[in-house]
């Protein structure tokens, strides 16, 4: 056999050597990776601090392990009364006054913080009703237009133009349909009256009653209308392409079998393209809960010692209320209020529920389209 | 010119006036033009084939029947008429729901919903508006029966379609289609996506069919449609080149195109 070169014969003859391509490779693949575990850490970061901040606020170790009252009374000024052998009482203002006259002149000093003490009861069922109706709405609306678009509406330029213009809802700024909603739903909308407002733009009498662009005020159905408006081009978009996504011989079969159209989407198209429909849903559903600026001209208020039901509207209120909610009151509780370590405790109660509560209804909607899916699979 | 040879060679067989006739029709997708002057009669309780190389026109044809080609945009017949029992299927006036009740299609991929045997089946009768449970499910015992497949589903009638074979799959398509007792049956290439047993029952199923319907078929296989159908009509590049019947196509073609196609030196 013919021997190598004496100098290789210690090495190992099929050893690799680092070439300039392998060390490029490595360079782009570490960039790469690097880049994908800093989101990764990011994640990580806010919902790990969430968590251990947060926790401790809404669970505890005694039973019922589960702060009832935070979750459960609406928000309130939180008093902090010292006294001078440096005692510390947290309360409310009713409670402030006893602890005052009880400590006499052994009050130190008192701190109020607004909004800090309670629960956040009001802001909880607020972002429940908003995203609710606006669930409602979005769906309806947004796939009523979907079903058009993909099914009645003839192809051509006129429908491309209307698609783009969609699309670019989507990257209108949430502050701008905030305005957008001020201008339309709260101070514009119709509302059936007998005593129409000065302000109204216009008065239709209808005979029985009068029709009146008076808008419908701060309240839920202005702040959902707002926020449906927000999450409509992602509905749209994805429902077109769920109802695209149900085979063509779904909707040949059911035409020849003598159905008309609407009994063909309704029966044959829909039921299939909906946990599609739904799952994009979700990060709607998500996103219509997190939005501060829709709703903070059109629906919320920073503080409010009601529930929607419980005004003069009765069961009503639910939509014609203006209401706490989360997004906002995290906002109130973060920048409009002084910081220092009695607030820590509603801030971050908050983000904690919040997030829970945002993580539940993605959650709901999963599982209804794994039910849907399971009925309706091909 | 061929298509005229051919539709004498069909009125001179027809003993009876079909309950289809396609009249000099010409079809296009919009400006592509698909279909050049088909003239055939197809007459009642009979089987007619559709033979002929793939984009022949032959689906076309068979497409415009009972006018689901309406949901493609732009295709239109932009001349001629075809009628049923001397109804021109195009008019205006006409409901185009009532004539795909009368004219039933089975289509290529079997393409049961996702949904149960019993609901597959009784599909056409609640868009019909029917009501009463008790008739919706003997007709849908019925089809089933008509479609030999009751006796191997009627245990399981509420369990999903897509558990059954490709063949069942199928036959199941054709009870559907039969539910709404349509007067005729078109099938597009039925046995496509199966093997030859599954082809061999469906086969045997458009025989004992054959009694209660017309029925017209698309078929590529060549063996098939010389073992179902009593009339041929060969077609090519949009035109209808013979049409006669089915024995006397096969063994002797008028025509050197069938001829051709036929032998397998063309197509």
């Amino acid at each position: 056999m013919h021997a190598p070169a004496t100098s290789a014969l210690l090495e190992n003859p099929f050893a690799k050597r680092r070439s300039h391509r392998e060390t490029y490779e490595f360079i782009v693949r570490s960039v790469l990776r690097g880049a994908t575990y800093l989101i990764l850490f990011a994640t990580a970061a806010i919902f790990l601090h969430i968590i251990v901040k947060g926790s401790p606020i809404l669970f505890q170790a005694k039973a019922p392990f589960i702060n009832v009252e935070f979750l459960t009374k609406l928000p309130e000024t939180l008093h902090v009364l010292e006294d001078k052998q440096g005692h510390i009482y947290k309360t409310d203002p009713k409670g402030a006054d006893a602890i005052k006259h009880q400590l006499g002149d052994n009050l130190r000093q008192e701190k109020t913080i607004s909004y800090s003490g309670g629960g956040i009861l009001g802001p909880i069922v607020g972002t429940f009703l908003l995203v609710l109706v606006c669930i409602v709405i979005a769906l309806f609306l947004g796939i009523s237009s979907a079903i058009y678009l993909s099914e009645y509406a003839k192809p051509g330029k006129f429908i491309e133009w209307v698609r783009l213009a969609i699309l670019n809802l989507a990257g209108v700024p949430s502050v701008v349909f905030g305005l957008f909603g001020l201008g339309v739903f709260v101070l514009a909308a119709p509302v059936f009256t007998n005593t129409p407002l000065d302000r109204a733009l216009l008065v239709i009498p209808l005979g029985f009653t009068q029709m009146s662009f008076q808008g419908w005020d701060t309240s839920v159905l202005s702040g959902a209308f707002t926020l449906a408006f927000v999450i409509l081009p992602v509905i749209i978009t994805a429902s077109e392409e769920c109802l695209r996504a149900v085979p063509m011989g779904f909707r040949e079969t059911s035409l020849a079998l003598g159905a008309t159209r609407w009994q063909t989407i309704w029966r044959s198209v829909l039921p299939f393209a909906m946990p599609g429909i739904l799952t994009s849903s979700i990060l709607g559903i998500a996103r219509a809960a997190g939005e501060t600026a829709p709703i903070m001209f059109t629906a919320a208020l920073a503080f409010k010692d009601k529930l929607p039901w419980q005004g003069e509207a009765g069961f009503g209120g639910v939509f014609t209320e203006s209401v706490q909610a989360l997004p906002y009151h995290i906002y109130t509780l973060a920048a409009r209020i002084p910081q220092n370590e009695y607030s820590e405790r509603a801030q971050y109660g908050s983000v904690f529920v919040f997030l829970v509560l945002v993580m539940t209804l993605a959650t709901a909607s999963v599982l209804l389209r794994r039910k849907l899916r399971a009925k309706y699979k091909w | 010119m061929s298509s005229s040879s051919a539709s004498t060679a069909a009125a001179s067989s027809a003993t009876t006036q079909p309950l289809l006739k396609i009249n000099e029709v010409d079809f296009a997708y919009g400006a592509r033009q698909t279909l050049f002057g088909v003239n055939m009669g197809i007459a009642q309780r009979e089987v007619t084939a559709f033979i002929g190389p793939s984009g022949c026109g032959k689906s076309t044809l068979l497409r415009c029947i009972n006018r689901i080609n309406d949901m493609i945009e732009g295709a239109r017949i932009t001349k001629g008429n075809i009628t049923l029992g001397n109804v021109d299927i195009n008019h205006p006036d006409l409901d185009v729901i009532a004539l795909r009740r009368k004219v039933g299609m089975v289509f290529q991929k079997y393409n049961p919903f996702p949904r149960s045997i019993f609901e597959n089946v009784a599909y056409g009768l609640e868009v019909a508006g029917m009501k009463n449970k008790k008739l919706i499910a003997e007709t849908v015992e019925r089809s089933l029966r008509s479609a030999t497949l009751w006796e191997e589903v009627k245990d399981r009638l509420h369990e999903s379609a897509l558990g059954l074979s490709g063949g069942q799959q199928q036959r199941l398509c054709i009870a559907r289609t039969l539910s709404v007792r349509p007067e005729v049956v078109l099938m597009d290439e039925p046995c496509a996506a199966l093997d030859p047993i599954a082809t061999a029952k469906i086969e045997e199923l458009i025989h004992q069919l054959k009694k209660d319907y017309t029925i017209v078929i698309v078929t590529h296989n060549m063996e098939q449609a010389v073992r179902v159908s009593d009339k041929t009509a060969f077609f090519y590049l949009g035109k209808l080149i013979e049409f006669n019947n089915t024995m006397t196509l096969f063994s002797t073609p008028e025509n050197e195109q069938t001829e051709r196609y036929l032998s397998g030196r063309m197509g």
